[in-house]
């Protein structure tokens, strides 16, 4: 199945959660709200005709120019996107969905932005998941076990954010 | 350990089973059989392992922060230090990736000494993945054995592009230098005196008693579990499932792979594809275990061979010169684009994120092993604590590529 039959037909149960597609990019994709999105990725799974049995990856972008000279002459406003790679060996066709959420909760500095979890789903995003969270600052509520994997447990901030700044200093050890 | 039948509070239970109580095991980092910094904290039940927790990110340095400051030539050395031990592989990954984004096409010469280049790398791995796994197993010939012919690997190596582990050799746009002269009859060479050598291996691991005894139905993963967890590459062949990106993957990676025969090494209906001379599957064995993963890397050598000396030949056939790579400071068009090699531990994934400029607003890297060890927590629950070197090494994880 190409993505455009595919956005066809999660359009008809899903109609007002698919917002956005580009199906002429290098890899289609397909955006999706984030409310809808556990009940899409399981949608995804369990159709016999889409059978999405593999999730490769979880992506987390921020569109955020720290710059001010260069925000000016970006097209987009500051947001965070995830990016799920799926695939089904199954039927061999691929799918790119996306998720806009905004940098900060309800524009609360330091509040994280929510998702809900697809670990229930695939269970490669248990370690996917907690990556994102822990790197690019993205709470996935439902997920059993959301703790950092790659930073220490006590490191501060989400090294992926465009507005990230390096500590000093870590237990004693100079950083920069 | 207690069994259901028994009353745990039964003092006449005393007589002949002592209680055990719970405890914590911490496994690493530094511990030779964990592959790297890997660090596993078991619970246990007396010798059975109740729970493993891993902890992994001991070797993190922001690989993906790195890359969004660098253009994409100068990102190759850092792709490089991924999987340090497939480091022609990792190139290969970055290389088509970028191209991709770029809309760059290589030529034929270009692709054939890639297939070279590449299967070599795959071999090298495979070698060390099975030293090790010996050395894990209490086995030390194998491993001297094992390295001793991956040297050869990193002499040839050597000769291509002066790196022995950090090659950075293959990059956007084709690769940094043809092969110097004579290096086919060298290549050809060794591939002439190692084919014999593989025999030897197998009579020393594969149907050694104590091999079979160590890995022949330990750390059983189903083929679900194996799909549900992205599991890729030899383990996931190994729970007999017929999938190979070099078949199966995008249009711009299998295309490289057009014109060679080969055929996908999984356990299909109880045998392996090929009719070979190799050991048969022993008695214990289930597909799926560690013994099929370890297999499936050893046929992979031979099968490699093969597709090495076919890809000799039709470099050697084809016309023009290999492709250059592009310029270090090239605009990379806006857009995204995602693609995954079979790189010898899995499928390794390689994104891209383009903003106009020549360095990319954002790079992702999916890396085989991450996904390969995250399933360890579901196939480690209820084997004894001697079982689990045995399953991570079965596994060939590198911690350099998990931790990034």
């Amino acid at each position: 199945m190409n993505v455009e039959a595919i956005r066809d037909r999660l359009a008809r149960p899903f109609g007002p959660w698919v917002v956005n597609q580009d199906l002429a990019a290098i890899d289609p994709w397909i955006e999706v709200r984030g409310e809808g999105l556990s009940e899409i990725a399981r949608y995804l799974l369990d159709e016999p005709d889409l059978a999405f049995n593999v999730l490769h990856c979880i992506t987390g972008v921020d569109y955020f120019q720290p710059d001010a000279k260069k925000a000016a002459q970006v097209d987009w406003q500051p947001h965070v996107e995830l990016i799920y790679h799926l695939s089904s060996t199954v039927h061999r066709h691929r799918l790119v969905l996306k998720v806009r959420l905004p940098r900060w909760k309800d524009d609360r500095p330091n509040a994280l932005p929510e998702v809900p979890s697809v670990s229930g789903v695939w269970s490669a995003a248990e370690w996917h998941e907690r990556e994102v969270f822990d790197l690019m600052g993205v709470r996935f509520f439902g997920h059993h076990d959301l703790r950092r994997i790659l930073c220490p447990e006590d490191w501060v901030g989400h090294p992926l954010r465009k507005d990230y700044e390096m500590p000093t200093e870590y237990h004693g050890i100079r950083a920069r | 350990m207690l069994t259901e039948r028994m009353n745990p509070d039964d003092p006449e239970l005393v007589e002949f089973d002592v209680r055990t109580d719970e405890m914590l095991i911490n496994m690493g980092p530094q511990h030779p059989s964990t592959h790297g910094v890997l660090r596993l904290v078991l619970r246990t039940d007396g010798e059975v392992v109740t729970e493993v927790t891993p902890h992994i990110g001991y070797l993190h340095r922001c690989a993906e922060k790195i890359g969004e400051n660098l253009t994409a030539r100068q990102f190759l050395p850092y792709t490089d230090r991924l999987d340090y031990l497939a480091a022609m592989n990792m190139n290969l990954g970055w290389s088509l990736a970028v191209e991709k984004l770029l809309g760059v096409r290589v030529s034929d010469k270009t692709r054939h000494l890639r297939v070279i280049i590449a299967e070599l790398g795959r071999i090298a791995n495979h070698l060390v993945a099975a030293g090790c796994y010996g050395l894990d197993l209490g086995s030390f010939t194998p491993y001297m054995w094992c390295f001793r012919e991956r040297e050869k690997i990193v002499n040839l190596f050597e000769e291509v592009c002066g790196a022995r582990l950090t090659y950075s050799y293959i990059t956007p746009g084709g690769v940094t230098a043809d092969l110097p002269t004579g290096w086919l009859d060298r290549c050809d060479a060794f591939l002439k005196q190692f084919e014999p050598v593989i025999p030897t291996l197998h009579a020393l691991l594969t149907d050694n008693a104590i091999f079979i005894e160590r890995t022949a139905g330990v750390g059983v993963l189903p083929a679900a579990m194996a799909f549900d967890y992205g599991v890729t590459g030899p383990n996931l062949r190994a729970c007999g499932v017929d999938w190979d990106l070099r078949r199966d993957g995008e249009p711009l990676y299998t295309e490289m792979y057009d014109g060679y025969t080969w055929r996908i090494i999984a356990p299909i209906d109880g045998r392996y594809p090929d009719d070979h001379p190799y050991p048969s599957i022993p008695r214990e064995a289930i597909v799926g275990d560690s013994w099929h993963r370890y297999f499936v890397r050893m046929l992979e050598v031979v099968q490699s061979i093969d597709l090495i000396r076919q890809g000799m030949a039709k470099y050697s056939q084809a016309a023009g010169e290999v492709d250059k790579p592009i310029e270090v400071k090239r605009k990379l068009p806006k857009g995204e684009a995602y693609l995954e090699t079979e790189a010898p531990k899995g499928q390794m994934g390689f994104m891209l994120i383009g903003d106009g400029s020549p360095v990319p607003w954002r790079v992702r890297l999916r890396s085989s092993s991450f996904c390969n060890l995250s399933v360890i927590g579901e196939i480690c629950r209820g084997v004894l604590i001697a079982d689990i070197p045995s399953i991570c090494g079965s596994l060939d994880i590198v911690l350099g590529e998990i931790d990034r």
